[in-house]
């Protein structure tokens, strides 16, 4: 088992409103200092078998069909380590 | 004419589009998001709602949804296919229009009685207005800001295929204040107001909506 990750982030030069939205939240809630806020989503995918550079390819065709929009979103695709404590909670071990 | 109206998990619109469908002259068939098959229909209507909870990005996941494949394909041969509210969501996310929809942004919910002016009469949509009418058309979305890059904006503008444009101030946001869109074959229009709303005088606004729904009778007749 391994976990792909795909980040999905509007592209800089489009509004993000609910940034905005966040953005001015913070300083209501006393939280000074930040200047700019984006918010993107986050896909975990969890993939059967070995990761192959196929299989990343795939998720790449998946990331740019599905997951975002590449006409506002910009997409990463990165392969996530497991923790020594995933492993360990995967085999069952505490 | 046949006109097919889809409702997908979601639809909100569907049985008022095909009440507008039978006001304007036409036939109105349902048609099923699950089906491969478009019921011998002569267009289709995309109608608005929150289709699959507007669940990833509004009209991302009804894009593959199978009466979409046979959607697409029909409006490459040249179908006539409006698509209203999420429906135009629907046609930007299939890539049958070009740019996008995002949040509005004053990021509030959008409901009132809009002016338009409709700058492109030439598709089997619109073809009962005068070049340059101005109506009035409910428009109610969250997600109605229309983008584009420039060079697609410049292209849209260039080549007439902005269908409507929003009059009296720009209720979201959306770029050159475009409210409706058509392809460079004309006869996919993307339109962000509810003409569908606006066809009879009991309720709504008036019946300025109503030439969306007669423009195919009148053309099919021509």
């Amino acid at each position: 088992m391994a976990r792909v990750v795909v980040d999905v982030m509007p592209k800089p030069e489009i509004l993000d409103p609910q940034g905005k939205a966040v953005l001015g939240a913070l300083p209501r809630l006393g939280f000074t200092g930040v200047t700019d806020v984006r918010q993107g989503k986050r896909f975990e995918l969890e993939i059967a078998g070995e990761l192959t550079d196929e299989v990343l390819t795939e998720v790449r065709t998946m990331a740019e069909t599905l997951l975002s929009n590449p006409v506002i979103e910009d997409f990463e695709v990165h392969v996530e380590e497991h923790s020594v404590h995933e492993i360990a909670a995967e085999e069952g071990r505490p | 004419m046949k006109i097919g109206v889809v409702t997908f998990p979601g639809s909100l619109d569907d049985v008022d589009a095909q009440r507008a469908v039978r006001i304007g002259g036409n036939e109105a068939v349902a048609l099923w998001h699950g089906d491969h098959d478009l019921q011998g229909v002569d267009a289709i209507v995309l109608p608005g709602g929150f289709s699959y909870g507007d669940y990833l990005r509004c009209g991302a996941i009804s894009r593959f949804s199978p009466v979409m494949a046979e959607v697409v394909a029909a409006a490459q041969k040249g179908m006539p296919v409006l698509g209203i509210c999420n429906g135009f969501q629907i046609l930007c996310e299939s890539h049958l229009l070009p740019g996008a929809l995002i949040r509005n942004d004053h990021r509030r919910f959008v409901c009132r009685d809009q002016r338009l002016r409709i700058e492109n009469n030439r598709t089997p949509w619109t073809s009962s207005y005068d070049e340059g009418a101005e109506v009035t058309i409910v428009l109610k979305n969250g997600e109605g800001g229309f983008v584009a890059d420039s060079a697609t904006l410049d292209l849209l503008e260039g080549e007439g295929l902005v269908v409507a444009r929003y009059l009296g101030g720009n209720p979201n946001g959306s770029m050159r204040d475009i409210a409706g869109i058509t392809n460079e074959r004309g006869n996919v229009v993307g339109l962000m107001p509810h003409p569908e709303h606006a066809v009879e005088d009991l309720t709504g606004a008036g019946t300025d909506g109503l030439g969306f729904f007669t423009s195919l009778a009148e053309s099919s007749f021509a």
